[in-house]
């Protein structure tokens, strides 16, 4: 807010550059705060015409802290990396000497870069605001087509159009089901009722997605003005964003989008002249994955324990306190005042048959490129990980990628050519999700990875139905066993026998879905279940119990250093001497591994 | 199982002014037992079973039902935690790269388990299922900062010169 208005007030003298510090959670996390303020101190010593602002998550979350420098004309130049101390230079160089810091470029309007690859296949709509402006001024939102949307909506169509164009662009749910949005607006418009809500799910919990909470944080405006749409079409005056609380960045920005919006007379009463009334209010999650689950989240704002119910009937026909629900998650809402403005038919016209426009996904695992990204659907999956994404760290070898969170999949390097649309890559058993991308190389053990998501949705269990709450927990024990050395012949088909009991008879999605990551593995992997099994070996080298350290005497040169690292002081050895490690006494944390210059530790 | 002794009536009259203060904001408001709740424990850092049976009392509720969604959600905590809140990620992007070692290390350097708090009450040791920072695995959190890229070592002097 302060810098908004800093930047207007100064505008009577138009300042030779604006320097715009990316302030989101990853920003932040990285040090943007820091940036922030040492560039503060810079600026006022230097005494330069300089206005100073903050920005969203562009998406480069691999090159935090970034800083954009736009000089008056409006070219952009994009900074990677920054630190405190690489600023007197910046300011040195760039704002004061007009010459740009090509060391540390990452992005400018006139030269080709390396990191262009990361943006050439992207498609922007959903991300197409954040990193531009500040979130947390409206008058950017608007001076940005913000409202727009709104505007054309209420005065120029009628209920019935704004359903018809979300129809027409195909526009499918983004929280992972893939209903078409369209359809589920219409059937909540036609349930009579003289009270309606709309719902935002922002209950974002997959381990490995931070699309909704960069959506929110970069661009909080565009998801409101998408529920604003939504509620004149079905018919509702009262709505509910509800927020993990894990996210208190999101939160705050939203409420301060929302005052905003209500002075602007774009929430309320009679928004703008036309007998539209709404109201809107923020409620925070207290940390439970199932509630991301539409019948569950309704269940905790209304103050109960998020526990999902039977459909139908439908929150369409009844939702919160029993009235008809429209819920959709925040990147679908996000997509709509981009329909409305340039209509069905141009969002219609990107992406496969079935699914249409673009998605959101976020890159993080053994990727180089880390980040948030947007891509038209029908890009294929090696497209994302090696053109967007830059490859493999380290230049290791692809192995898996990691879709849809606890309730997806693995699709193995060898399915890399997948489409992405929700048909194909829910044919691979794993599923679009709500766009976590986690990658894998050749050092991640599957059995592991299927572990972890089992260990997270039995802990995530709400307990109501027995197969979620109990099977759960006994796979979870044989993949256990599994990883620890401990797994008997029949335990791959216990696993897959168990995992078909508690699909069919779960009630809710979380259950439903929550075999994949089990079931992906066996059909990919299924030799590394076997290697664990039978050889008791894990093929990735990722297991612990199954490892065994050893020093390469002829490659040790007594150097110490892994001896004094040992947490269990099971290395002995003379200095200068090779060493020897105590089997018995090794708690395989793979410390010396990491210490030895010499590469003389093997593990095997 | 043995039945709790009442309090006496003098103390059960008397609810704690932040309890009192937080329901009376939420007066009449549908649903707002969750974030009576949150505001409850951002004032008094846990929910005892105390302030559980004036929350019911104040909100006319069933101890019953407060308690209920009280152990249903991660966030509410039943019992006091240390001065400084210490949480490890454990979402995907993190165990691929080696959240496991950065808790195992922080278990050693504070002599505690997950959940517990140090002998001196200075930190609480939490893994959590994802911070939502990715791309700067392994994560953690000491209170309101953010420390990314983790290894071992730095995890370690992260709790030592906290």
């Amino acid at each position: 807010m302060r810098t908004a208005a800093e930047t207007r007030k100064r505008s009577s003298k138009i300042p030779d550059y604006r320097v715009v510090v990316g302030l989101g959670s990853c920003g932040i996390a990285a040090g943007g705060h820091k940036v922030m303020a040492a560039l503060k101190d810079e600026i006022k010593k230097s005494k330069l015409n300089v206005a100073l602002a903050e920005t969203g998550c562009v998406g480069m979350c691999y090159r935090e802290v970034l800083l954009d420098v736009y000089d008056k004309a409006g070219n952009l130049f994009t900074y990677g990396n920054m630190t405190p101390e690489r600023l007197p230079r910046l300011v040195e160089e760039h704002l004061a000497g007009h010459q740009p810091v090509k060391d540390w470029l990452v992005r400018a309007h006139n030269q080709a870069l390396p990191d262009d690859s990361f943006y050439a296949k992207q498609k922007r709509i959903v991300l197409r605001n954040c990193g531009v402006f500040n979130p947390e001024s409206i008058q950017d939102y608007m001076d940005h087509q913000g409202y727009q949307a709104l505007v054309k909506a209420l005065k120029t169509m009628t209920p019935e159009q704004v359903i018809k164009e979300v129809l027409d662009s195909g526009l499918r749910g983004r929280g992972g089901a893939g209903f078409p949005t369209g359809r589920k607006w219409q059937f909540a418009r036609d349930s009579r009722n003289d009270k309606k809500y709309v719902i935002c799910n922002g209950d974002e919990g997959d381990p490995g997605a931070f699309m909704d909470r960069s959506v929110l944080e970069g661009d909080p405006h565009n998801v409101m003005e998408g529920m604003l749409i939504a509620a004149y079409a079905i018919g509702a005056d009262e709505g509910y964003l509800y927020v993990r609380a894990e996210y208190p960045l999101a939160v705050q920005r939203l409420k301060l989008a929302i005052t905003e919006a209500k002075k602007k007379g774009l929430l309320g009463k009679n928004i703008m002249g036309t007998g539209f009334n709404f109201e809107m209010k923020i409620k925070e999650g207290a940390g439970a994955f199932v509630c991301g689950e539409e019948t569950a989240l309704m269940a905790s704002i209304e103050g109960k324990r998020g526990m999902p119910k039977l459909r139908p009937p439908f929150p369409a026909v009844s939702g919160l306190w029993g009235k008809p629900t429209n819920i959709n998650n925040v990147e679908t809402y996000a997509n709509v005042s981009w329909i409305i403005l340039n209509g069905g038919a141009a969002f219609a016209a990107l992406g496969t048959e079935k699914s249409k426009g673009s998605k959101v996904f976020a890159l993080a695992g053994q990727i180089v490129r880390g980040g948030l990204v947007e891509v038209p659907m029908g890009i294929t999956v090696w497209e994302i990980i090696y053109e967007v994404g830059g490859g493999i760290k380290g230049g290791r070898q692809f192995k898996a990628v990691q879709m849809g969170g606890p309730s997806g999949g693995c699709i193995p390097a060898a399915l890399a050519d997948t489409v992405i649309d929700y048909d194909s890559v829910t044919q691979t058993g794993a599923i679009m999700g709500s766009g976590g991308m986690v990658v894998m190389d050749d050092t991640t053990c599957m059995v592991d990875i299927a572990r972890f998501f089992l260990d997270f949705t039995q802990k995530e269990s709400c307990g109501k139905c027995t197969f979620c709450r109990v099977g759960t927990k006994r796979m979870l024990e044989i993949l256990d066993r599994i990883t620890k050395g401990q797994g008997v012949e029949g335990d791959i088909e216990l696993l897959l026998e168990l995992a078909d009991k508690i699909k069919v008879s779960s009630l809710c999605g979380l259950g439903q879905t929550a075999p994949n990551p089990v079931l992906t593995t066996i059909k990919y992997f299924r030799d590394e279940y076997e290697a664990h099994i039978k050889q008791k070996k894990c093929p990735a080298h990722s297991c612990k119990e199954l490892l065994t350290y050893e020093i390469i005497a002829e490659k040790c040169v007594g150097c110490t250093a892994c001896a004094r690292v040992c947490p269990s002081s099971c290395i002995a050895g003379a200095v200068k001497k090779p060493h020897v490690i105590d089997q018995a006494k090794c708690v395989k944390c793979g410390s010396c591994v990491v210490k030895c210059k010499f590469d003389a530790i093997r593990v095997s | 199982m043995k039945k709790a002794k009442p309090a006496p009536k003098a103390v059960r009259g008397a609810a704690d002014p932040a309890v009192k203060k937080v329901v009376a904001r939420h007066a009449g408001n549908k649903g707002a037992l969750i974030t009576v709740l949150q505001e409850v424990q951002a004032e008094l850092g846990y929910l005892s079973g105390q302030t559980i049976e004036q929350i019911s009392r104040a909100m006319d509720l069933p101890a019953s039902q407060v308690y209920g969604v009280a152990t249903f959600y991660t966030q509410f905590r039943l019992k006091p935690v240390g001065k400084h809140l210490m949480r490890v990620c454990h979402g995907t992007a993190c165990h691929v790269s080696g959240a496991g070692k950065i808790s195992q290390a922080l278990e050693d350097e504070l002599k505690v388990g997950d959940g517990e708090t140090t002998e001196d009450g200075k930190f609480t040791l939490e893994t959590v299922a994802c911070l939502g920072c990715c791309s700067l695995a392994p994560v953690m959190m000491i209170d309101s900062e953010t420390y990314g890229r983790l290894t071992p070592d730095s995890a370690r002097k992260a709790a030592k010169d906290f």
